[in-house]
């Protein structure tokens, strides 16, 4: 949704080093992410997948490395330039993050009154419309605590699209979700994706997810400590000769791979 | 191009009202149509919507650069504006990739409010529904307090099935870490309380009865009462929003299913806990009151061998006795009310929040009345 051409990339990130009290678990990751693409970072637990997405979004200071959004980088920015940045993007957390002392339309209308100087009504109408667009028009005024967790997942991503960012941030959709609701929560982010041209960043380790959305995905490895491999799924999937990709793509188990 | 000065750059959103010659009203938008520069050309637009109900409108989108979900927003609300058969709103010019935006909502839809208003409620239902809930509260009390004593007497004749590792961490928490505060407190305790009896008292010349005041004051009341209310600041609200975040994650679930009675496993702890240190505390409190007693009365030429002779003088076991038998009773309530609360616990961020808060007024409250019951007490018996 912005004005930069299309064959830019709209996120880059490039030497990212990060990890936690000196210890590294990303070393050196660098990739990029096209416009209107549904980009899949996937990969075993602790790999560091949620790590590199916090980092993404500027929550975390990586140790070397940038990451741009839109062509400013996150990580050095300040103030100002620092909030554009922001409001460009929209996440979506693992645990929906909704306030719980809000309805569902006021915390899809808190970044509205706090981005934009529209009047009362205009507000109500465009948080409506984003809780509609993910099929929760119904619930408006609902309390987090009084809907599923699949319903909070939707209501999160509504509230991520309140200012109509061109990027969304999704950290484990599916994660904890029955297959049906898992199922609608994917057909949604494709609905979004084509109507919209959001460009997706998502971070799962969901496999039906996966094939299910992604145009495009890397896989991070702990061993590694960074990217083992890159590219459409079912590719990666049927071809690759990487022990660790095949191990992921056909759920085996630990032992399984160390025997061979 | 910098994200700060693209933003001061965007195109602003722009409408020029005009009439055809149709008798049809035309709204005329340009520019960039997204929530950050709308709100004046939107307030625009509904007004020249309003303001001609019976004209037919034509809202041309022709000059529209960019319009993002905000803009769409916009033209539902043109669109879902109550208008008479022959005057309706119709949008002309719309780029196809912002029509495919726009089809997929319903204006009429958005026409009603959002939620219907809460229902009104009357003081009659009020009355009852607050003496409801008190009531139940009430239950709740008393049922813990009965699980509390059960768990207690339990603990008190299987000593060995109490989990002391538990209970010696919640001492160093309740107990070692509220040392500072505690010493500040009683210190500047013992200060004010001297130095504001002996401006007056030194008229008289009876500067040395300061000693009496201040000992009789802290060690049959102030010690114990100022540390108990310090603490049902500190630890009771520490207890009831460890115990209602443990509620909120479930892990109070967790217990009771492995078969492990989260009374015994969390309140019983925190009580012992409270119960070994609250006293020990108070004692010490009484120490530094005094002792910052006798500094300030240096100022006032009074030797602090002479001035603790006169509190030796005065304040007999009798008294220590009467101010230390409180602080075991103060400490089970402290941490039972930190704990009830916590128990307590309704879901949320600012369920834990209320939690805290309510441990802390409940538990300062009831220590007020109790020290009053126990001074009725002492009155009666002449102790």
């Amino acid at each position: 949704m912005s004005p930069a051409p299309a064959s830019q990339p709209v996120v880059r990130v490039e030497g990212l080093v990060a990890g936690y009290d000196g210890n590294v678990l990303l070393q050196n990751v660098s990739f990029t992410v096209d416009r209107g693409e549904v980009f899949v970072i996937l990969g075993g637990s602790g790999c560091g997948k949620s790590t590199l997405l916090k980092h993404m979004i500027g929550l975390y200071e990586p140790m070397a490395g940038h990451v741009f959004i839109d062509g400013d980088d996150i990580v050095t920015a300040e103030g100002d330039a620092r909030r554009a940045i922001l409001t460009k993007i929209g996440v979506m957390y693992q645990s929906g993050a909704l306030f719980g002392s809000m309805t569902l339309l006021e915390n899809v209308r808190l970044p509205l009154e706090e981005y934009t100087s529209l009047d009362q009504g205009a507000m109500d109408l465009i948080a409506r419309m984003k809780l509609k667009l993910v099929g929760l028009d119904a619930f408006c005024g609902h309390m987090p605590s009084e809907i599923s967790g699949g319903m909070q997942k939707r209501a999160a991503i509504a509230r991520a699209m309140a200012l109509d960012p061109g990027i969304l941030f999704l950290d484990e959709p599916s994660a904890g979700l029955d297959p049906i609701t898992s199922a609608t929560l994917d057909a949604l982010i494709r609905r979004l994706a084509a109507s919209l041209h959001i460009t997706f960043v998502i971070v799962t380790h969901e496999l039906a997810s996966i094939y299910a959305i992604s145009d495009r995905v890397i896989m991070l490895d702990k061993r590694a400590k960074g990217i083992i491999a890159e590219g459409d799924p079912k590719v990666l999937r049927d071809t690759s000769d990487h022990p660790w990709v095949r191990q992921f793509f056909r759920r085996e188990a630990e032992a399984a791979t160390e025997a061979a | 191009m910098n994200a700060a000065t693209e933003q001061a750059t965007r195109p602003a959103a722009a409408i020029a009202l005009a009439d055809a010659g149709d008798r049809s009203r035309v709204l005329a938008l340009s520019g960039r149509l997204d929530a950050y520069s709308i709100a004046t050309v939107w307030r625009e637009a509904r007004a020249a919507v309003m303001a001609a109900p019976n004209q037919p409108i034509v809202v041309d989108a022709t000059a529209v650069d960019y319009c993002d979900g905000g803009g769409v927003a916009m033209l539902v609300d043109l669109l879902r504006q109550p208008r008479a058969a022959a005057a309706p709103v119709t949008i002309r010019g719309l780029k196809s990739e912002f029509k495919t935006l726009l089809d997929q909502f319903d204006p009429q839809a958005f026409a009603a409010p959002a939620a219907p208003p809460p229902p009104q409620t009357r003081t009659v239902e009020d009355i009852g529904r607050i003496t409801a809930q008190l009531f139940r509260d009430m239950r709740t009390q008393v049922a813990f307090v009965g699980e509390t004593s059960s768990a207690l007497w339990y603990a008190f004749t299987h000593p060995g099935r109490v989990r002391w590792k538990d209970v010696w961490y919640e001492c160093e928490q309740v107990g070692a870490n509220a040392l500072p505060i505690v010493t500040l407190i009683s210190f500047l305790l013992g200060i004010i309380l001297a130095f504001q009896a002996a401006v007056p008292m030194r008229q008289f010349g009876a500067e040395i009865f300061v000693a009496d005041l201040v000992g009789l004051a802290i060690i049959r009341e102030l010690g114990g009462l100022m540390t108990a209310i310090l603490l049902a600041g500190r630890s009771g609200a520490a207890f009831a929003a460890e115990i209602g975040t443990m509620k909120v994650n479930e892990e109070l679930n967790a217990l009771t299913t492995m078969g492990l009675d989260p009374v015994r496993f969390l309140v019983v702890t925190r009580i012992l806990a409270a119960i070994l240190m609250v006293p020990l505390l108070s004692l010490y409190a009484n120490l530094v009151g005094v002792f910052a007693g006798g500094i300030t009365m240096l100022s006032f030429n009074i030797p602090l061998v002479t001035y603790f002779k006169e509190v030796d003088s005065i304040v007999d076991l009798k008294d220590l006795l009467a101010g230390m038998v409180k602080t075991p009773v103060f400490a089970i309530l402290i941490a039972g009310i930190g704990c009830l609360r916590g128990l307590q616990t309704q879901t949320g961020a600012s369920g834990v929040g209320i939690s805290a808060t309510r441990a802390v007024v409940s538990g300062i409250v009831l220590l007020v009345a109790v020290d009053g019951i126990f001074a009725v007490i002492y009155y009666i018996l002449d102790i």
